[in-house]
């Protein structure tokens, strides 16, 4: 069946991931998982995911933008439009659109700083994201808040973090309001093997076991925290079982449907039965950020072999080829729109303007009472917080 | 002359130790309207709290002992039985886990108040108060407010040695993002924390434990549920046109009790009840030392870098010419807290400190017996 592109650019600016087309169908396809899951201290779900062209295809153009955008990230780094950090996500992106096929926009999500494609699966837009790489006027935190403080709260992305692991306690702080508020809404708090190390982690998840509340951890291991392999920096790195009484998965972080899967089964149990440890097998093609080359502490032949064997976006093409759901020049059409959609993307938020200098002083409070405040010289430089 | 030192002992896990030995009482304020009515400290965070949580249903107090144990130091007294334990949360000793679940769950909408037991565990969360609730208001142009409220006693107690009595007051105030509140008087207390559970943004609330058990007058409009104060307004306790003393929490007590001694020695004193550290009231000290030219800035912290050093400056930089004498700074010892009494009296300000450092910005100096310490 032939896909239609009937969309314009400028929808792709507004709405930054696009459904699949009319045209597909939602009839249930059901797939196994790459492999089954690894369960501590609870039954893992079924390895059989029901899912359907329409999603297939959404998983495809999800992930191809993604892959796209963070790319493109990269030259503007180098081009130092970008500064500071910049944490990239290619070959991650199963868990962000796995994740977000299983749950709502009232289910809340905190990350920390590898946060771009988390932002765009909550809704966010490409415009405003690299207007905020670039510190520009029209970027998501008004240019305020750099690669790592993305949020979007109208859709419970929570952020955004810079300090390695204080996003585990605050992501049970929103499940803990959730279960305050009564929402029937749960929390995902992801981490990197890194931070799965930190005390903060467990004595915030103490807490939740205490109080059964609906948070689930997820903690993105894709081996190394910066240049630290797992096995130097975590006497267990079986992540999923360093709840001890809570219990966890390990599933395959490369195959959306087994992250679809296991957040979908992870929120069913949460809201009953208290905190879930879902441990995502993923990797991360670039560095830990862009001043890591991120070849010195792994070898080329691993990335490039994880990149033949196990690539998220390569699985998603290989099922829908298998399943006539779309050709293959269809599905190189789609990269290639990807691919101009960002370049607009990039040449819009070019334009942005950087923030006016009163910006300086805004945001400090919510309240600021008309106080006076400072620049570098006192005297030249004084406002009043709004 | 020898200043009050009021006995309680009170730390972690030490169940029905409260010993007072008060001396003579605090002066009060002289500036209030009909008073009928006396309330403790401790009574008026109570209240304040009970109010608060009573009015909203979002307000709830996260903390150690909170609930169960009545608090450790009494002040969420009943608010277990009246709000349950979904509202006043016991939590583990894991001040890192709670702050972050506090702060957490004020970014989703909710109104905590974070209780620490003292303010030196606060260290143990200081990222939280700083990093994950202080400045994301700014990181996120607006979008994740954060209407927290972090209290807890601050500053020395008695006795309780190096590890339990720093005052956080210099170290919280300096960060943007962040209001600083530190009451004196009851009507302080229930003004100022009510403001502060009210406001929208994170407010760090220091409270002193030798005040917890002090009396003071409150006015009819005080004891009223809608009252509150407004953030960044200090009071004048005492007018005075001869020297400006600043100070906050129980340091107000003892500039108060300097004025009265100087009082009898001719020099009429201004005593200022900063009451919000952060944001700062500087027209207020600014005016009061135009007014008197003299200041003399007052603190139980440590020196360097302090809540003196700060108004210090303000006052050098917006009314330099209006100084009739260089400013002067009383504040704790720039030493660890001692245990042993005799040095711990002499690591905290006594009245007598204040008394000679308002003469000496008064000119009427008296032979200074200067004390030379090998270190």
């Amino acid at each position: 069946m032939a896909l239609s592109t009937n969309r314009t650019a400028i929808n792709h600016l507004l709405k930054p991931l696009t459904v699949s087309t009319r045209h597909l169908s939602s009839a249930t396809i059901t797939i196994e998982t790459s492999l089954p899951f690894t369960p501590h201290k609870i039954d893992p779900p079924s390895r059989a995911v029901e899912t359907n062209p329409k999603e297939l295809m959404k998983f495809f153009n999800d992930m191809a933008l993604m892959r796209r955008m963070e790319i493109a990230a990269d030259s503007l780094y180098k081009a130092k439009l970008i500064r500071g950090f910049c944490h990239l996500y290619d070959g991650q992106e199963a868990v962000a659109i796995g994740m977000e096929a299983a749950i709502t926009k009232k289910d809340c999500i905190i990350t920390a700083y590898r946060d771009h494609c988390i932002f765009l699966a909550r809704g966010g837009g490409l415009h405003e994201s690299f207007a905020e790489l670039m510190g520009r006027k029209d970027g998501c935190s008004k240019g305020k808040g750099s690669s790592m403080h993305f949020y979007k709260k109208e859709s419970a992305f929570y952020g955004g973090h810079g300090i390695v692991g204080a996003q585990v306690p605050l992501g049970i702080g929103l499940s803990f309001a959730q279960k305050y508020s009564k929402e029937e809404h749960v929390t995902f708090a992801m981490y990197g093997d890194g931070a799965a190390n930190q005390g903060q982690l467990f004595e915030a998840l103490n807490m939740a076991a205490l109080w059964d509340l609906p948070a689930i951890l997820v903690c993105e291991n894709n081996h190394y925290g910066m240049g630290t392999a797992e096995w130097r920096a975590a006497k267990s790195s079986a992540y999923y079982k360093r709840g001890d009484y809570v219990p966890g998965l390990k599933v395959d972080g490369m195959d959306a449907l087994a992250v679809k899967q296991a957040c979908k089964f992870a929120k069913e149990h949460v809201l009953k039965n208290g905190p879930i440890i879902l441990e995502m097998d993923t990797y991360r093609y670039h560095g830990h950020s862009m001043s890591d080359p991120g070849s010195t502490y792994r070898t080329r032949d691993e990335i490039s072999g994880i990149r033949q064997e196990r690539d998220p976006i390569e699985r998603i093409r290989k099922l829908i080829l298998a399943h006539d759901i779309a050709t293959e020049k269809e599905l190189k059409d789609i990269e290639k729109e990807k691919r101009k959609v960002v370049d607009e993307a990039i040449a819009k938020a070019k334009e942005s303007p950087m923030p006016d200098p009163s910006e300086l002083f805004t945001n400090v409070y919510v309240k600021g009472f008309g106080v006076a405040v400072f620049g570098a010289d006192r005297k030249e430089v004084r406002a009043t917080l709004p | 002359m020898s200043a009050i030192i009021g006995r309680k002992m009170a730390s972690k896990g030490i169940l029905n130790m409260n010993q007072f030995l008060l001396g003579s009482r605090v002066f009060a304020s002289r500036t209030f309207s009909s008073s009928a009515k006396e309330m403790t400290v401790r009574d008026a965070l109570n209240s304040a709290l009970d109010e608060e949580m009573s009015a909203d249903p979002k307000v709830f107090v996260m903390g150690e002992e909170v609930g169960e144990y009545q608090g450790a130091y009494k002040i969420t007294k009943g608010l277990l039985d009246k709000y349950g334990p979904d509202r006043v949360v016991d939590t583990p000793i894991t001040e890192a886990g709670f702050t972050g679940i506090g702060v957490g769950a004020a970014y989703h909408g909710l109104r905590p108040v974070i209780e620490f037991m003292t303010f030196n565990f606060s260290m143990q969360a200081i990222d939280h108060i700083i990093n994950s609730a202080a400045k994301s208001n700014y990181m996120s142009a607006g979008q994740i407010s954060v209407p927290i409220v972090f209290r807890g006693p601050n500053g020395a107690a008695a006795g309780v040695g190096a590890q339990h009595s720093q005052c956080y007051a210099a170290w919280f105030a300096a960060c943007p993002g962040l209001k600083v509140l530190a009451p004196y008087s009851s009507e302080d207390a229930r003004g100022l924390l009510k403001a502060a559970i009210r406001d929208p943004d994170p407010v760090v609330f220091l409270e002193n434990e030798l005040l917890y058990g002090e009396s003071f007058p409150v006015s009819a409009e005080a004891l009223d549920s809608s009252f509150s104060l407004p953030i960044g307004k200090a009071k004048i306790e005492r007018e005075g046109k001869d020297v400006t003393i600043t100070a906050f929490s129980k340091m107000v007590g003892y500039a108060l009790q300097a004025a009265e001694i100087l009082a009898k020695e001719g020099i009429s004193a201004e005593v200022i009840n900063l009451r919000s550290i952060r944001p700062l009231d500087r027209p207020t000290i600014n005016a009061s030392v135009r007014k008197t030219n003299r200041l003399v800035t007052l603190e139980e912290g440590f020196p360097q870098h302090g809540v003196g050093a700060e108004i210090c400056a303000s006052v050098v930089e917006e009314s330099f010419e209006y100084l009739d004498a260089p400013v002067e700074r009383i504040s704790g010892a720039d030493v660890p807290m001692p245990y042993a009494a005799n040095l711990e009296r002499m690591a905290v300000p006594q009245v007598e400190d204040i008394v000679r450092a308002a003469k000496r910005a008064c000119y009427r100096a008296e032979k200074s017996v200067r004390m030379a310490a090998a270190a």
